[in-house]
């Protein structure tokens, strides 16, 4: 009896929820700070970063270049570079393990079977001089330990999985014989090839053109869906965030700004940064053409960072307050929406 | 809003006789060579046939995906680039057969802004002699007299005038594509060819140099074909939209027009992978996603270059002219629009991709209670920016930030707990 996609993804993901009752999440950032020691100063690159990713759960994070949200992803599977940086304090439990706690040896099982990852570059993150039949049966021999036929065969099937026609033609090509976009597809496929419990998408589609990018979303959703897969899903794209995600978490500066559930962040978002965000995009849903609003001024350098809240040179509404201490994430109305912000906290002078 | 209105009528009902740029059955073919003695092997056609017209004072938009020719197009109208076949003509000026010291007189009037702000500057020069360069070259001033029209121009795109004997990399992003802008309107040109000026940039930075651009552009008249990927882009900033694929232009037309019905299949299936952030009209919207990767331009497909991947060629299915006539740009759906397809018709009646346009849309987020309850002066920074005065509407570099140290504290009694 053939199940449909849907229900297969259905019946794993309430298998993986049953199984996983001792947590709610498959993973729960707690007060994770990543730090880098440069000749300058320390540059506090993630500061004090908590947040949870249910299972089977998009979770995206948005926010402009440098605002952390890479050395993030890169901190959660210790692949920050060392030196200059470290992890400094937090845990990251990821399906009842800290991570951080993990020896080298446990954390490279984890690696590539449990976590998968999805590089904003194809070119650069696949090796030019393997095979790429080679390079996804690698994480699929080293992880699942599967002879060599049957992992061809796996191979295969997962370059079908992804869209690439006539896959066993293809195994002994070379990265430079596909497109961008077919080579996103491989590093998909490579992600995929252990049935991971979540992927971490870095900028996956941001050095696509727009049609192929609208594919490769599609893949990502279609199959984080069929293989229940969680999905971490870094962007500067609001409108991917907007597409693709159940929850969203804004990033500024090092530290998360504004947390809550996709609707939530578009419509009614508590953060002056996260409004000057949505402002200062041109829309293709806008009638008007006006002077987009900007955010005035740069983001700041990330050394010596005072006790104050970090967006308040640019925001319009700041006053002593925001200069004097940095505002907590507080809730807000909504369940699970959280905003780090004196202005639109209880009390404060945005109502 | 009341000059960019003037100015956009201006634009489309100057018809007659206002183009500032004509361009004919332009071609731009680049040889493919291979082997020891570099034989060519075939042509790549990077624009192939293409005619169109820039009309004096307006933004003409050019999209399209990598590849498409759409920079080629845009070096080619300045001749950066020289064309293999056809002609453009700058105020009626047949460029391509002009001599090398005519087109650098003519070269005064049009300029080009480039994609990459870290590429585009000499690292060695600094920022006063990069902007003077072309004063120099044009010999429109020295001493004192280039000295005040470098200051002025670094204070007319929001730069600080000390900054002057800066190098570039001490410059962000943002404020090296200020530079890049200076550089092009030191020689006060009437046509600014954008190549994707603004695709390096973060969202935020990306607003205040789009400003810039069309502040400029109202205030000094200017003529700009604006070259990007980013169709919410293209369609803030300008009068009329051409959508390019693999070499051709597929459709023109006015923004609101195309981006509301677009005659052209391709068009449509680019709108639907634009991704819009508003989660629930994201739900709502009906897509095409394409499939495959843009054929070769070496190469390209008989008939209409888009048959390949076209969805309506799909739903028709496939009528045989797709695949032996290409279509020639003609005139359908609303005022101005042109499509080059067949079946534009259907096209037109489908409802696919489309984002849906809600005049009742507010920019999410911006509470406009809140200005009231907000400081006075805060209410003044976000406030209206007197229209024209480019100066005090320009965005102040770092060091100048508002502080808001006025912004703040006659009531103090609002300090939250």
């Amino acid at each position: 009896m053939e199940l449909t996609p849907d229900e297969a993804a259905r019946i794993t993901r309430e298998q993986r929820e049953s199984s996983a009752a001792k947590s709610k999440y498959l993973l729960e950032v707690k007060d994770l700070s990543t730090h880098f020691f440069t000749p300058d100063g320390v540059v506090r690159a993630v500061d004090d970063v908590s947040f949870q990713l249910g299972y089977g759960e998009t979770l995206g994070l948005v926010g402009e270049s440098g605002c952390g949200k890479s050395v993030t992803a890169l901190s959660l599977t210790r692949l920050v570079p060392n030196p200059p940086g470290k992890i400094v304090s937090g845990s990251v439990v990821f399906d009842g393990v800290d991570l951080l706690k993990l020896s080298d040896d446990g954390m490279r099982k984890l690696r590539g079977k449990e976590i998968g990852f999805i590089f904003q570059d194809p070119l650069t993150s696949l090796n030019p001089t393997l095979t790429i039949g080679y390079q996804i049966a690698e994480a699929i021999r080293q992880h699942m330990g599967l002879s060599k036929k049957a992992s061809i065969d796996r191979v295969v099937e997962l370059l079908g999985k992804v869209g690439i026609p006539r896959a066993r033609d293809r195994l002994n090509d070379y990265p430079h014989q596909f497109s961008g976009g077919m080579r996103q597809r491989v590093m998909i496929a490579i992600a995929l090839s252990c049935d991971p419990k979540l992927i971490l998408a870095d900028e996956p589609t941001t050095a696509l053109d727009v049609t192929i990018q609208a594919q490769i979303l599609e893949l990502i959703s279609v199959l984080s869906d069929e293989f229940g897969t969680a999905v971490l899903l870094i962007t500067h794209d609001l409108g991917i965030a907007a597409g693709m995600c159940d929850r969203v978490n804004v990033m500024y500066a090092g530290r998360i700004v504004e947390t809550g559930s996709v609707d939530v962040i578009f419509e009614r978002p508590r953060m002056p940064y996260a409004w000057g965000l949505l402002d200062s995009l041109p829309r293709l849903d806008d009638l008007r053409s006006d002077r987009l609003r900007t955010i005035e001024g740069l983001p700041p350098l990330l050394i010596n960072v005072p006790d104050a809240c970090r967006f308040n040179p640019r925001c319009a509404y700041a006053r002593d307050a925001c200069r004097d201490h940095e505002p907590e994430l507080t809730p807000r109305d909504e369940p699970g929406h959280f905003a780090r912000c004196w202005a639109t906290d209880k009390g404060g002078w945005i109502p | 809003m009341t000059v960019a209105t003037e100015r956009a009528e201006t634009a489309t009902n100057g018809k007659n006789g206002s183009n500032l740029v004509e361009v004919d059955q332009l071609k731009v073919y680049f040889p493919i060579r291979a082997g020891i003695f570099k034989t060519i092997k075939g042509t790549v056609k990077a624009v192939d046939d293409i005619s169109f017209e820039v009309r004096r004072g307006e933004t003409l938009g050019l999209v399209g995906e990598s590849g498409c020719g759409k920079s080629t197009t845009g070096r080619a109208m300045i001749r950066l680039r020289e064309p293999t076949a056809g002609t453009v003509k700058f105020d009626g000026v047949e460029l391509t057969s002009l001599k090398p010291n005519d087109l650098r007189r003519l070269r005064r009037r049009m300029q080009i802004i480039f994609q990459d702000p870290y590429g585009s500057l000499d690292p060695r020069m600094t920022v006063g002699s990069i902007i003077s360069e072309p004063l120099e070259t044009h010999r429109l001033a020295k001493g004192e007299g280039k000295r005040e029209r470098v200051s002025e121009l670094l204070k007319m795109v929001g730069l600080d005038p000390s900054y002057v004997n800066r190098y570039p990399h001490e410059f962000s992003g943002g404020q090296r594509q200020r530079i890049g802008v200076a550089r092009a309107l030191a020689v006060e040109p009437e046509f600014i060819v954008c190549d994707e000026p603004i695709s390096a940039l973060d969202v935020s930075i990306q607003a205040q140099v789009l400003n810039l651009l069309t502040d400029l552009r109202d205030r000094l008249g200017l003529t700009y074909l604006f070259i990007a990927h980013d169709l919410s882009v293209v369609k803030h900033i300008s009068d009329r939209v051409a959508v390019m694929y693999l070499g051709k232009i597929v459709e023109i037309g006015p923004p609101d027009t195309i981006y509301a019905a677009p005659g052209h299949p391709y068009t449509r299936a680019l709108l639907s992978a634009v991704p819009v952030p508003d989660p629930q009209s994201e739900r709502r919207r009906r897509r095409v996603i394409l499939t495959g990767d843009v054929p070769s331009p070496a190469n390209p497909p008989s008939g209409c270059r888009f048959h390949t991947r076209c969805w309506l060629y799909e739903n028709l299915g496939k009528p045989e002219n797709c695949r032996t006539i290409d279509p020639p740009l003609r005139e359908v759906g609303g005022p101005d629009q042109k499509a080059a397809c067949h079946y534009a018709e259907d096209s037109l009646k489908s409802d696919v991709g489309v984002a849906h346009m809600d005049e009742q849309k507010i920019r999410h987020g911006t509470p406009e209670v809140a200005l009231r309850f907000a400081h006075k002066s805060t209410a003044e920074l976000i406030g209206e920016i007197p229209e024209g005065d480019i100066d005090q509407a320009l965005i102040p570099s770092i060091e100048e930030v508002p502080s808001a140290d006025g912004a703040g504290d006659e009531d103090n009694g609002s300090k939250p707990n």
